[in-house]
């Protein structure tokens, strides 16, 4: 597994306490997982994902993550109206290992309040939290 | 010879029986004919099956030859957690195959049956008087059927008194199937963090205990391999709110004849008859998981039961607030005779001694590898002992490059990446049967793995190289499934 040195944090994104970012992307907020979560999690075998139109609040289960050592529950890092799914992750899962910021992408959400999006972690302060709790 | 462990690689390949068959062989010889030729019945006539023609010895290899694909408890150590996978001893199986036991039909009248029905009535009593519980079911087929049964029981006895609860409280380390359990009979299973010490937190508890909650679902020990010392404060905090405690007791080879499960607060507990009672186990099946309960809870338990007048036993069905049927039949019969067997050959002395010998072979090794691998929680275990990758991490070895080089020592690898709340988690359990010799033999290939991590880690990343099977790309077979030929 990578140290903390070694991940790729991207300053463009926000990040949330379960290792889900969060990124502005024209009108909608795209979500997807950290490159900690997803060495953390190992080779990803199965993404279970929402339907385009579910509205899920904040701190919600969206979805799970299934790689070869366990299944893992999604969080919705902001509340709102899922408008779109990628679904390429159906079938080529590994996209979340290779590319968790472009190509592994999970879901776009049409924000509930803005404000959320506002209360996320900055790459400094996630950084800050991963340093606190490296196994 | 001076034997050392480890394997020397001679396996044998070997082909389907239908690309081994030959025409013409055969496996038999019909005798001489001594009736006249008549034609066959037209609806028989026709091809036969599809069967290979092979020789005794053809078929005498091939399935010897399988076998030595396969690593079991006949063949060396099988250290994996959760799952006691001790010696069964052969005695069991002979009982099992007594003429009168294993031909013995599940329609027979209960007149004809009166041994079998016997050996339930006893084999009940003993369960319960192994865990101090008051009734018992035999019935479930492996644990998760009894944690089903139990739920069953816990939702049955809140409706008996026009209660209807919503939710069941499951510690982050009680096994992976209870949260399912409770689901699959309807309630909603809410999460509860163990402390820094692997424990039960009596006070987190009675936060989310309230009367929407139907009781808990404990692990003792549990998933760490710990004891839950404040079980009977947190029993008394879930008996105060109407709630009830479950406990599953797939761990009970910690326990036997030490711990006495109604007086620490438990209402119901499942055994592992495989697991806890030498019942052969691994392949898939049949296990048992009889579910135990106390005197308030028995009228709720699985129909038909077992009674006894006058040394006549009987099947009752009369029990008009019972869960019903759960099983085919009366249970997965010829593991109960196996479980029935090791008890009563056993004792409960030497019951009690397993229990005492499993315990402390895994404080050994947990003693003797902490300063190699990572100890999580550094304090008493019980019957397992669980480690990390953290040290070998530095050298990107993880826990199951570990796993996979310990079977070229010629052993079974450990349960890796669980409980969930171990990042890496090795989780070793030697069981009593293991003497210290082959305790310290395991040690020494451990350690000889973490000295390879160091200096060759590629040596673990490739490994294992010597089985039958390499390393096996389950990314591949995970992602893209052949699921037919």
């Amino acid at each position: 597994m990578k140290e903390i040195g070694e991940l790729v944090l991207p300053e463009d994104v926000r990040y949330a306490e379960d290792h889900e970012w969060a990124k502005q992307n024209g009108k909608t907020i795209r979500i997807g997982i950290s490159d900690y979560a997803q060495d953390q999690l190992g080779d990803i075998v199965f993404v279970e994902l929402p339907q385009t139109g579910d509205v899920l609040a904040k701190g919600e289960e969206f979805g799970t993550v299934e790689s070869v050592k366990a299944v893992s529950e999604l969080y919705m890092p902001l509340g709102g109206k899922i408008a779109a799914v990628n679904a390429a992750l159906e079938d080529a899962p590994e996209k979340v290992n290779n590319a968790p910021y472009t190509d592994g992408w999970m879901i776009e959400v049409e924000a509930e309040d803005p404000g959320e999006f506002d209360l996320l972690m900055d790459k400094e302060a996630y950084l800050k939290m991963l340093k606190g709790s490296a196994p | 010879m001076n034997e050392t462990v480890g394997t020397n690689g001679l396996i044998f390949n070997e082909p389907l029986l239908w690309e081994k068959g030959v025409s013409g062989r055969t496996g038999f010889s019909m005798p001489r004919r001594d009736v006249d030729n008549a034609p066959v019945d037209e609806n028989l006539a026709g091809k036969g099956p599809d069967f290979p023609d092979l020789s005794e010895v053809d078929l005498v290899r091939h399935y010897v030859r399988l076998s030595q694909w396969n690593f079991s408890v006949d063949n060396g150590m099988y250290p994996l957690g959760s799952c006691t996978m001790k010696y069964n001893p052969k005695t069991n199986e002979r009982q099992a195959a007594l003429p009168g036991i294993a031909g013995a039909h599940p329609l027979l009248p209960e007149s004809l049956s009166q041994g079998m029905l016997q050996l339930m009535h006893e084999l009940s009593d003993d369960l319960c008087r192994i865990t101090g519980l008051d009734a018992v079911s035999l019935q479930p087929a492996a644990g998760a059927h009894g944690e089903l049964t139990g739920m069953l029981i816990i939702y049955a006895y809140h409706a008996a008194k026009g209660e209807k609860r919503s939710k069941i409280l499951i510690p982050d380390t009680a096994h992976g199937t209870n949260p399912a359990s409770a689901s699959l009979c309807g309630f909603a299973s809410i999460p509860l963090a163990s402390n820094e010490q692997g424990m039960l937190d009596p006070a987190a508890v009675a936060e989310l205990m309230d009367e929407d909650t139907a009781g808990i679902m404990v692990t003792n020990p549990n998933t760490l391999g710990l004891f839950e010392e404040n079980i009977t404060e947190v029993a008394k905090i879930v008996h105060d709110k109407g709630g009830l405690v479950y406990c599953d007791g797939a761990n009970m080879n910690a326990l036997m004849g030490v711990v006495n499960m109604k007086d620490s607060g438990v209402d119901v507990l499942h055994l592992n008859l495989h697991k806890t009672f030498s019942t052969p186990h691994g392949g898939g099946g049949p296990g048992a998981g009889p579910v135990c309960v106390t005197k308030a809870l028995e009228p709720f338990l699985p129909v038909p039961r077992v009674t006894e007048e006058n040394g006549r036993y009987a099947f009752s069905w009369d029990h008009p607030q019972s869960v019903g049927k759960l099983h085919a039949f009366w249970g997965n019969f010829g593991i109960l005779v196996r479980a029935y067997s090791y008890i009563r050959s056993m004792g409960g002395e030497n019951l009690k001694k397993a229990s005492q010998l499993a315990v402390l072979n895994a404080n050994y090794i947990k003693e003797r590898l902490k300063g190699t691998y990572h100890l999580p929680y550094d304090r008493p275990c019980m019957h397992e002992c669980v480690f990390t990758d953290k040290h070998q991490q530095a050298h990107k070895v993880s826990t199951l490059d570990i796993a996979k080089r310990l079977m070229e020592y010629g052993f079974h690898p450990p349960t890796v990446y669980f409980p969930l709340v171990v990042s890496g988690a090795l989780m070793i359990e030697p069981t009593e049967t293991e003497c210290k010799a082959d305790l310290d033999r395991f040690i020494e290939a451990m350690k000889a793995i973490d000295a390879e991590a160091k200096e060759n880690p590629d040596l673990l990343h490739d490994a294992p190289k010597i089985p039958k099977v390499r390393r096996l790309d389950e990314v591949a077979a995970a992602r893209k499934p052949c699921l037919r030929d």
